[in-house]
């Protein structure tokens, strides 16, 4: 579907070209270009260097701060550090400026302790930061904090290397 | 339905015992790490009439009482097997050590069904015989062992004084590489059933006191959802799917009312429904974290834990709402409070530095008991009768199920071949008709 597409552009480029020859070429050209149209006359194997811009997404650009999603705790805590907020920021006025966009903050814990526990506690993590895309103008229906809890973590190791990744909360839209 | 049926070993560590060949049939390992200082000598002769059928029933009531740590299994190898009461020859087994003897007779009856004639006969009188217990149990080839359980539970009240749990269910979670099995199996690891499978998590399955369902926490739908499944039907429904996290299933003693905890109002607090969904209302009000409800046998009050007083720590209140009341104060981090059968005592988890252990306070005294010595346990479950606590451990990395006696000196592990085993709960004591 894509390449049928781009051949069309591709084609319709050079028909576009090959349609407009130099109707007052009545002086001594320099170069002689239309020569050079005629003899590319079959389009198929001309490819464009890049793709249409507009099909990239803010957010799977990794360039863009809105690819980042995740947000880390210290132990027992869900104070947002302020590292973090230059993304949430970003989110926010994205949720704002895309009223149909829906998020999920996920929220996580490290394995120690009950696991009932660290439900309520990854519920924390994410409740911190959809208040703060609340206030950076996310509107309520665009929002849903969940807790995982220490069920889906990220690293599996029995130490704070593995701990540390697993405090987290992460910034998922829906249809992801 | 899937029914998985693993391999299993079972091994006595502690204890010398004649039974030694069991039937290795069940998803879970149990291996005894301890024993009573005093343990009741009792003798279970071969039941006449049980070579015929696959389940050795002796072999299963030995097995059972001898896992309980609190008897000591005479051999009745070289012994005369009486097969009536008339035919114990008293002073024989008395000199064996032997306090009380168990036979049966299993009788083919019309329409395929059995009777399992059985006598727990004194053999502590010299010259006489007393019977201790007699019954006559109706049961079926596919239902033996279950009236070998029984049997069991019979025995170890007549000679504790205490009912028996054997006869009893466990419910928990097994994780193998990515799939998650909500699985039921009997109390000694046998019939292990997988009821509900999903490559999401499942946690905090609860039985209902009539033992014919199970509330539980599911993730398929990428949060955590409250379902309550019909055991015998296989179906389940949505018991609370409200905006945010529902999850923390605990069944009222009636049955008809389940408390969960929602963060539809943004932090967790505790609620109650019908079990249905039905009839919400929210019982707990803190600007913090409440979960972790669990009803008192009398179902006048919840313990909770709330972290509303800078920690967590262990709460109770009225089970219709109210002002709730502190009881933990040793330690920063008290946890997963349940009520033991009697309603005196409740089980948590205690943490020490980094350690998590099961403990037990008295609710009147406030006393506390250090049950383990474990590094990472969760969950504890009571055993219907008071005796033993169930609860998850890890060794080695593993997920395994432990059980310690409420006195702290009985210890079993319970394992399964491949993958982690967590989130242990022990079914209700189902009076069987007699």
């Amino acid at each position: 579907m894509k390449r049928v597409y781009l051949s069309l552009i591709v084609a319709s480029l050079l028909s576009a070209c090959a349609s407009e020859p130099p109707k007052t070429q009545t002086s001594v050209p320099v170069e002689d270009r239309t020569q050079t149209s005629k003899t590319t006359t079959q389009p198929a194997d001309t490819r464009p260097l890049t793709p249409p811009v507009q099909t990239v997404s803010p957010l799977k650009d990794p360039k863009n701060i809105l690819s980042k999603r995740s947000v880390f705790y210290d132990y027992d805590s869900f104070d947002v550090k302020s590292e973090y907020k230059p993304m949430i920021e970003a989110h926010g006025k994205y949720l704002a400026d895309n009223p149909k966009a829906k998020v999920f903050l996920q929220g996580n814990a490290d394995e120690r302790g009950s696991r009932e526990y660290n439900i309520s506690l990854g519920n924390k993590r994410a409740e911190s930061v959809r208040k703060m895309l609340s206030v950076l103008g996310a509107k309520e229906e665009q929002m849903e904090a969940v807790s995982f809890g220490e069920e889906k973590p990220r690293a599996e190791c029995p130490e704070e290397s593995c701990w540390s990744q697993n405090r987290r909360t992460d910034i998922v839209y829906q249809g992801e | 339905m899937t029914r998985t049926r693993l391999n299993i070993f079972l091994w006595i560590m502690a204890l010398a015992l004649s039974c030694a060949a069991f039937n290795a049939r069940a998803a879970l390992t149990i291996e005894i790490t301890g024993g009573a200082t005093l343990q009741i000598p009792v003798a279970i002769a071969p039941f006449t009439g049980e070579e015929a059928y696959p389940d050795k029933l002796s072999q299963i009531v030995a097995a059972d009482l001898a896992r309980s740590g609190l008897f000591k299994l005479i051999d009745t190898a070289g012994m005369p097997i009486p097969r009536g009461p008339q035919e114990v020859r008293v002073a024989d087994w008395k000199a064996k050590g032997t306090v009380a003897l168990a036979i049966a007779n299993i009788v083919a009856q019309p329409g395929g069904k059995l009777d399992v004639q059985f006598r727990l006969i004194d053999t502590l009188r010299q010259d006489q015989v007393v019977q201790l217990a007699g019954y006559s149990l109706p049961t079926s080839p596919t239902q033996l062992r279950l009236t070998a359980h029984q049997i069991a539970d019979i025995i170890f009240e007549k000679l504790t004084g205490d009912p028996g749990a054997f006869s009893t269910r466990i419910a928990y979670i097994t994780k193998r590489g990515p799939v998650f099995d909500l699985q039921v199996a009997d109390s000694d690891g046998h019939n292990a059933q997988t009821v509900f499978s999903s490559r999401e998590p499942i946690i905090s399955p609860v039985w209902s006191p009539d033992g014919a369902r199970l509330a539980y926490v599911a993730f398929d739908q990428k949060k955590p959802i409250v379902y309550v499944q019909n055991l015998a039907t296989g179906q389940r429904q949505i018991a609370a799917n409200l905006k945010g996290n529902n999850s923390a299933p605990a069944w009222s003693p009636d049955g008809r009312q389940i408390a969960v905890v929602l963060t539809r109002d943004g932090h967790s607090q505790i609620y109650s429904s019908n079990a249905d969904g039905t009839g919400l209302k929210r019982l707990s009000n803190s600007a913090g974290i409440d979960t972790e409800p669990n009803w008192s046998p009398d179902g006048k009050y919840l313990l909770f834990t709330s972290d509303r007083g800078g920690s967590p720590q262990i709460y109770r209140m009225p089970s219709y709402g109210g002002e709730p009341v502190r009881l933990t104060f040793e330690g920063s981090y008290n946890v997963s409070p349940r009520y033991s059968p009697d309603g005196k005592s409740f089980a948590f988890i205690q943490r020490e530095g980094s350690q998590f252990r099961v403990a037990v306070q008295d609710i009147v005294s406030g006393q506390v008991q250090v049950l383990t010595n474990n590094a990472q346990d969760e969950s504890p479950s009571w055993a219907p009768n008071g005796k033993m606590i169930l609860y998850a451990t890890t060794i080695l990395g593993r997920g395994v199920l432990s059980a310690v006696s409420s006195d702290g000196r009985v210890k079993q592990k319970l394992s399964t071949q491949a993958g982690d085993v967590r989130e242990p709960a022990w079914g209700p004591l189902i009076k069987p008709k007699l």
